[in-house]
């Protein structure tokens, strides 16, 4: 068994990245300019609830920080300090370090004072407060059980944390609870007057809980039940302490305790029988929905004792439940009794919310108006139990529900649905060799069998993708700290934010992007007086945006400087002896130049270049992801660089195809269209070289076993089949292959692990024969092959 | 066939296995399994040792072929050829042998470094020697076997 206090303390931390994360949220309004007070709290109670957290678990170094700041933000939610731009600055700063101290006590490296000193010091001078030692020693233990009290309150996040209000709420003894009559966070036990005022105004039900002891047995808790049906709707909870014995007949494992409650809420009776579903059969248990006519008679409280009320709750059992429905037809005919139950059905039945068991809807079956019919239908046409369940899961008042998975399992599953695909494949081979026809039995469950992997499949890739938020935030610190470091004034624009990544990538992007981010501070934007005299903005603007395109994800990262400056980077490639002077190079040409190893334009080594990672690693490092960058520049504008992802490392969509023997899988989405060449297209470029002509244009011809050195080019391509391979940049290059087999999905089995990288191949596959098949990676063989930027001389001897 | 008689304290099992005519073994604890010879998809711009990738269960798994790795004449292809799937730290690779042998237990002090001679390619794949039977029995390398990770043509 793993420590129970760890799983705590790791869940503490999991919260506080997700409060850290609204920290920034709340800090970006108000830079933003959104200071009104619902922003200004929800950044309070983010420090709140960590210095609470950390509090609980003695972390004093982080309980400091964080009262030193949330004393701050408290000046700024009283109205006594109003920030200003440079205020907002520290606090960002303040929301680093309390990130950093987060991050730190997990990992449990010491804190040091450096690390807070700076930062504390000019939010002290902002907001004028004193040191307050003595208090903050005091605060401490006290802390503990204040905040733990308080956070279930709160809501923010840190309300789901189960182990902590443990201790402060839950009883589970009913004794206990019985103490005073009502455990804590339920309402006040005052039902009879105030009740008859509110049951008037809306539609609710009156319920009887009487928990048997093998309720508390199997560890249920009538409290958490109570929550539950609080968030349906406005509930008055009433305990019925009168069968308690005296003290010396008190058998400590029965339950004397039952409580009547009333719950006003537009929710159907289904809703509220949900909540009690875990506890079917372990109690008794009375829903009787309230009418107007009901409150007529002496409903304030329900008569605990009427035999015929009470029902266990046991579903289908219509013979117990036929009482209650003589309630309800004996009440007095009057208009609004029979308004009620007329309106009920119609809100049930659109919803299709309507269960087939025969207790929950008593009222329409005695109400003579009752239309049962489409409830009928509606309840055969659904599955049984799903739909109101499903219902009380979309209750306005509950957040999304998640699930925290380990990743290794998802990434289990992951490579299990990759070897369904793998199979699936093998199976459609066989079904294929044996011969059947595409009309047998075989032939369309396999069809089947194949939309419901992909469907699977899907599912599964979407559980391991997460919103690029948490990244972009992470940019948003390297800015301010780039921009800090070279004195320019910067602000960061991200756009897209909820762009759902594949987590691996997320990961493995954050480096690339870090470097791009302090390029572009650092080497994009001029310096503040070169901007003002160029008639822009002081400030210089980051811009990040995320973005799906046709199954790829597009991150941007723009600046608005000057853009690249090309005669000097091309002088300095000359200079470096990466470009022979003579060459003609286009602009785009000039611009990858900026991708070359060990290429830096920056004239003065600043404090962030030097670091030893250029742009090749960048560029690398995406490739690696599978992915492409591409760089544009307008002179005085600006540069963007442009990041293209797979949206899945996992699986493509691919085409089979043949080259001298051997099967190569071609990623669907790098080709344009395929045809199959004629003595008229080709035309011969240089000694060695063709190109195709199509539709007036021209593409260069590349013979794809030739290019991979599985054999020497052949004589003539007339006839031969080509791929029309298109480039993220708009170029495009037509691929000869013997062959094209097929097309399916593959899944994807990297190379690197086990071997390392090849040029040109992306990675491989295993086909439905079982050999293995290399994935190409176009845009590598292409760029390899054509000489573009890089390794012009290798490729020539490719070509030669 | 089974040359395990006694078991001194100190003595490591080998898997001695036939190569280009001669005889090498590896630490049998590195060995995962051993398995027929399958065709293997070639890999492009890969040395010439690199015979490609096969599909181990569901994994890609990069041949070698030992005797061109060791720079041993390399016989033809046939239907007894084995793979030795070694496994080092945390890779795993598949060794084309002509044949496995003999599992043997020697004790470590009968272990010897291999001589300073001449800079013979092979040599460097060996970090031991000793003697069964009157044969010489190299102790393979694995480390010096294994293509260097992060391998770029480009």
């Amino acid at each position: 068994m793993s420590d129970p206090m760890a799983e705590i303390r790791a869940s503490f931390f999991i919260e506080c990245e997700e409060l850290l994360e609204s920290l920034q949220d709340g800090l970006q309004m108000m830079d933003d300019g959104e200071s009104d007070s619902e922003t200004i709290n929800i950044v309070f109670r983010a420090v709140h609830s960590i210095k609470g957290g950390a509090g609980a678990f003695g972390l004093n170094d982080l309980v400091h920080f964080a009262h030193r700041f949330e004393t701050a933000m408290d000046e700024v939610r009283t109205g006594r300090f109003v920030p200003d731009g440079e205020a907002i600055k520290i606090f960002f700063a303040c929301a680093d370090v309390l990130g950093d101290l987060v991050r730190a006590s997990r990992d449990e490296t010491p804190i040091l004072d450096e690390m807070t000193a700076p930062v504390l010091d000019s939010l002290e001078r902002l907001v004028g407060m004193e040191e307050e030692v003595e208090e903050e020693v005091e605060f401490v233990p006290a802390g503990i059980a204040l905040d733990l009290g308080g956070l279930g309150d709160l809501g923010g996040g840190m309300g789901d944390l189960p182990p902590l209000d443990l201790p402060a709420l839950d009883m589970p003894s009913p004794d206990l609870l019985s103490a005073d009559g009502l455990p804590e966070g339920s309402e006040t036990p005052d039902v009879a007057g105030d009740n008859d005022a509110q049951a008037a105004l809306g539609k609710g039900f009156k319920i009887h809980f009487l928990p048997e002891p093998a309720l508390f047995i199997s560890g249920n808790e009538p409290l958490y039940l109570f929550r539950a049906l609080r968030d349906l709707g406005d509930l008055t909870v009433r305990c019925d302490t009168s069968r308690l014995p005296a003290a010396e007949a008190l058998a400590a494992e029965t339950g004397y305790l039952s409580w009547s409650l009333v719950l006003l809420t537009e929710e159907p009776e289904t809703a509220v029988r949900d909540v009690f579903e875990f506890v079917d059969g372990l109690c008794v248990l009375t829903i009787e929905p309230i009418t107007n006519a009901a409150l007529d008679g002496s409903m304030a409280l329900p008569d605990l004792d009427v035999p015929s009320a009470q029902i266990p709750l046991a579903p289908g059992d219509s013979a117990e439940t036929a009482p209650v429905e003589t309630i309800a037809a004996e009440a007095p005919p009057s208009s609004p009794a029979q308004a009620a139950p007329a309106a009920l059905p119609d809100r049930l039945a659109p919803g299709a919310a309507a269960a087939p068991i025969p207790a929950p809807i008593p009222a329409p079956a005695a109400a003579p108006v009752a239309p049962p019919a489409p409830i009928e239908s509606a309840a055969e046409s659904t599955e049984p139990s799903d739909a109101p369940s499903r219902e009380a899961k979309n209750a306005p008042t509950q957040p999304r529900a998640t699930v925290r998975v380990d990743l290794e399992r998802v990434d289990r599953l992951v490579n299990l649905v990759g070897e369904l695909v793998i199979n699936q494949a093998m199976l459609s081979q066989s079904v294929t060799e044996a011969g059947l026809p595409a009309n047998s039995a075989v032939s369309t469950g396999l069809e089947e069998f194949l939309q419901l992997t992909r469907d699977i499949q899907e599912s599964v890739m979407m559980i391991r993708a997460q919103p690029i938020k948490s990244l972009f935030q992470r940019m948003g610190r390297i800015v301010r700290e780039a921009s800090a470091a070279v004195n320019k004034d910067v602000r960061l624009h991200t756009d897209g934010e909820n762009t759902e990544v594949d987590k691996t990538v997320i990961e493995r992007l954050a480096d690339p992007l870090t470097h791009m981010i302090r390029n572009a501070v650092d080497h994009g934007l001029e310096t503040t007086e070169k901007r003002v005299a160029s008639g822009k903005p002081r400030n210089g603007h980051v811009t990040l945006t995320a973005q799906h395109r046709s199954g790829r994800i597009v991150i941007d990262v723009s600046d608005d400087g000057g853009g690249i400056n090309r005669p000097r980077v091309l002088e300095k490639a000359i200079e470096k002896g990466l470009v022979s002077p003579e060459a003609q190079l286009s602009d785009g040409e000039i611009d990858n130049l900026l991708f070359l190893p060990g290429f830096s334009t920056a004239a003065e080594v600043s404090a962030l270049s030097g670091r030893g990672v250029g742009m090749d690693v960048v560029k690398s490092s995406i490739q690696s992801l599978g992915g492409r960058i591409a760089i544009t520049s307008v002179e005085g504008k600006g540069t963007t660089f442009s990041i293209s992802l797979p949206l899945t490392l996992a699986v493509l969509d691919g085409m089979v195809v043949r080259v001298a023997g051997e099967t190569l899988v071609v990623p669907l989405n790098a080709i344009l269209e395929t045809l199959t060449l004629t003595d008229d297209d080709i035309k011969q470029l240089g000694p060695e070289t063709h190109v195709v002509q199509l539709r007036g244009g021209f593409v260069p011809l590349l013979d794809l076993g030739a290019e991979l050195g599985y054999r020497t080019p052949e004589q003539s391509y007339v006839g031969g089949i080509v791929l029309l391979i298109g480039q993220e940049d708009g170029h495009r290059a037509a691929l000869v292959v013997d062959a094209i087999e097929d097309q399916r999905q593959v899944v994807i089995k990297g190379l690197e692990g086990s071997y390392g990288r090849v040029p040109g191949i992306a990675a491989a596959t295993i086909l439905g024969d079982g050999q293995i098949a290399l994935i190409l990676d176009p845009m590598d063989l292409i760029s390899q092959a054509s000489g573009r930027t890089k390794d012009r001389s290798l490729s020539l001897s490719h070509a030669g | 066939m089974n040359d395990i008689t006694k078991q001194p304290d100190s003595a490591i099992e080998l898997l001695s296995f036939r190569v280009g005519g001669q005889d090498y073994s590896v630490d049998i604890m590195s060995v995962r399994e051993i398995r027929g010879s399958a065709k293997a998809t070639s890999l492009p711009h890969a040395p010439a040792f690199v015979r490609g990738v096969i599909n181990l269960r569901g994994t890609v798994l990069p041949i070698i072929d030992l005797a061109a790795r060791l720079g041993l004449e390399t016989g033809q292809d046939t239907e007894r050829n084995v793979i030795i799937v070694v496994d080092l730290g945390g890779r795993t690779a598949g060794l084309m042998v002509d044949a496995v042998s003999d599992i043997l237990a020697i004790p470590t002090d009968e272990m010897q470094p291999p001589p300073d001679l001449a800079a013979d390619d092979a040599r460097t794949f060996v970090s031991a020697l000793t003697i069964v039977d009157g044969r010489m029995i190299r102790v393979l390398d694995l480390n010096a076997v294994m293509p260097p990770q992060g391998e770029e043509a480009a």
